[in-house]
């Protein structure tokens, strides 16, 4: 199995809190949510999101939603008023960080989304 | 007697939303309360500015709109109630024009409560004299960096005076509570909850923050959207609470969107820090410990919530004046689009320099190169044409006039293939700057008024 994208196996949300973002990425089943939190640490996500310059990256679990969620300090370029971005509240950060290309891995196929069938 | 259970549905998640939905959430949702949420973070600055220029001016004028076309289903539903925070800055003007619509209505007997007493503006230099430093909650700056230039600051009131208000008003009309305390309220009103039942107040707070923003926990944003029907025809979420705090997330039958373990889930982690202590005024709830289940098409229940004791102080947000922002955009068609809109953009730059301006801030973007992430997503290939956007930020009013009138001389004056420049000269807005800190619950004294 070739390299795949983190949108494969996990779905998400992110949204502002001044001048920092919060990126919340839940995976689709159990074993794609062991793979998440062995493999999406907090210094993986601050490296993909480098350019954007956040201070620190805090990972927060929450396995009862097979869930992290990241929150990337000082990364809206002065928030929701003052940034001259285009995406001044980071409400674009969840898809950007789920096109993260990941490693195959073994046991991918019980990562992966049921057809049109939400996870229990 | 207490009830068993009460449903609560948000017919609007922000100043802007869409005016159809709280009409039709409340003829088609079997609602006991239909709330409406309208204050972003600094949508209080705007509103204290129209208060300065108009004392009946300062709040979410969506509202009366609202009201007005609410007045029938609020005629055959004789116990639905409202509760809102469209009161802003002003929610004794915004009540008193809420009273006349509700008369002209045949609506008269309905009461209006207001809650109050969040404003700290006209406190503010009392409040840092007996030592209260609303420091920024990030850098620890003192307030008194800032303080000439303050605006706006609000204390987050929490679901206790709702709760109060709703024992003597129909609809309750507050200025800044925390969003999840418009739920929480009715919730504690109906069910006869303790307010140090931590888990059950935490269990309302996360049915208050699951549906704060109304169409984002029913399909709205959900990363499957193509699989939600018609998402054209939303339906906004209502929670239907037990006594013993479990609740159910739903939408009005036949309309469109989802509600599953995914948008629920995307919802509950929506704008959140630690999930294990999401901190309002009323509780600590801890969002990890929640058990969602779908227990029929479009219906999520939400058990086991757990709660830790409120904190002994409120958030204040404050805003202060930062200058002037304005940003403009011209498409650019190729070839060589991106290096040609870099090109337009510096040139855009040049001309103001020309004209006496070293603009403090600026930012030259290429739309549909990936500037949403900058350098975080490959763009890929050459696009056949991108947006250019322009965007400054400074302290002089006239800089940024100047920056607004140099787009469209480029449409003539610039390199060929500039396109789409037919919404005229951006506007110059003044720009308000943020100002998180907390205070003292035993600082602030809120108020009910009314009927």
């Amino acid at each position: 199995m070739g390299p795949i994208c983190l949108s494969e196996i996990a779905h998400g949300r992110s949204g502002d809190k001044g001048n920092h973002a919060n990126v919340a990425i839940i995976a689709y089943t159990p074993v794609g949510y062991a793979w998440l939190r062995e493999h999406l640490t907090a210094d993986r996500v601050r490296a993909y999101f480098a350019p954007l310059g956040p201070s620190r990256v805090v990972r927060y679990e929450a396995p009862n939603l097979l869930a992290l969620n990241f929150v990337l300090y000082d990364v809206l370029a002065g928030g929701a008023s003052q940034s001259l971005r285009i995406d001044t509240q980071g409400k674009t950060l969840a898809l950007a960080l789920l096109r993260m290309p990941i490693e195959p891995v073994e046991d991918v196929a019980a990562m992966l989304r049921s057809e049109g069938i939400s996870h229990a | 007697m207490k009830a068993r259970r009460v449903r609560i549905g948000n017919g609007g998640g922000f100043w802007g939303d869409n005016l159809d939905a709280p009409v039709l959430l409340a003829e088609q949702g079997e609602l006991d309360y239909l709330t409406l949420e309208y204050l972003a973070e600094l949508t209080m600055s705007i509103l204290a500015l129209q208060k300065q220029r108009d004392p009946k001016a300062g709040f979410a004028t969506d509202f009366l709109d609202v009201l007005e076309r609410l007045g029938p289903a609020l005629k055959s539903q004789p116990n639905l109630k409202i509760i809102t925070n469209a009161g802003g800055m002003q929610p004794a003007a915004c009540a008193a024009q809420a009273r006349t619509i509700l008369q002209r209505s045949g609506l008269g007997e309905r009461p209006v409560a207001v809650v109050t007493g969040d404003d700290l503006l006209p406190r503010l230099d009392e409040l840092l004299q007996a030592g209260h430093a609303l420091a920024h909650l990030d850098t620890g700056q003192p307030l008194s960096v800032i303080r000439e230039r303050v605006v706006s600051a609000n204390a987050y009131l929490g679901a206790k005076p709702i709760a109060e208000a709703l024992a003597r008003g129909a609809v309750v009309i507050t200025g800044r509570v925390a969003d999840a305390s418009l739920t929480l309220a009715p919730a504690v009103h109906e069910l006869g909850w303790a307010w140090n039942d931590w888990d059950r107040l935490a269990a309302g707070t996360v049915a208050g923050h699951l549906i704060e923003c109304g169409a984002q926990a029913t399909g709205g944003l959900w990363c499957n959207w193509k699989e939600a029907p018609n998402l054209e025809a939303v339906g906004y979420p209502i929670a239907e609470l037990e006594a013993d705090g479990r609740f159910r997330i739903s939408k009005p039958p036949g309309s469109g969107g989802a509600v599953n373990r995914e948008t629920v889930a995307e919802q509950l982690l929506y704008e959140v820090g630690d999930p294990a202590a999401y901190i309002t005024p009323d509780v600590v709830a801890d969002f990890t410990s929640v058990r969602l289940s779908e227990v029929a098409a479009d219906v999520v229940q939400v058990e086991n919530t757990r709660g830790l004791p409120a904190t002994d102080s409120y958030k204040v947000s404050i805003a202060y004046r930062d200058g002037f922002s304005a940003s403009g955009t011209l498409v650019i068609f190729g070839p060589d689009a991106v290096a040609k809109a870099r090109a337009c953009g510096q040139m855009i730059l040049r001309r103001v320099e020309r004209a006496g301006y070293v603009l403090e801030h600026t930012n030259v973007e290429c739309l549909g190169t990936g500037a949403c992430v900058p350098q975080v997503i490959e763009a890929g290939a050459e696009p056949p044409e991108v947006v250019l956007r322009v965007t400054v930020r400074d302290t002089r009013r006239g800089a940024v006039d100047r920056f607004a009138k140099e787009l469209a001389p480029l449409v003539t004056s610039g390199p060929p293939g500039i396109t789409g420049y037919t919404t005229g000269r951006p506007p110059v807005r003044e720009v308000f700057a943020y100002w998180p800190a907390l205070i003292l619950k035993s600082a602030v004294e809120p108020v009910v008024l009314g009927p």
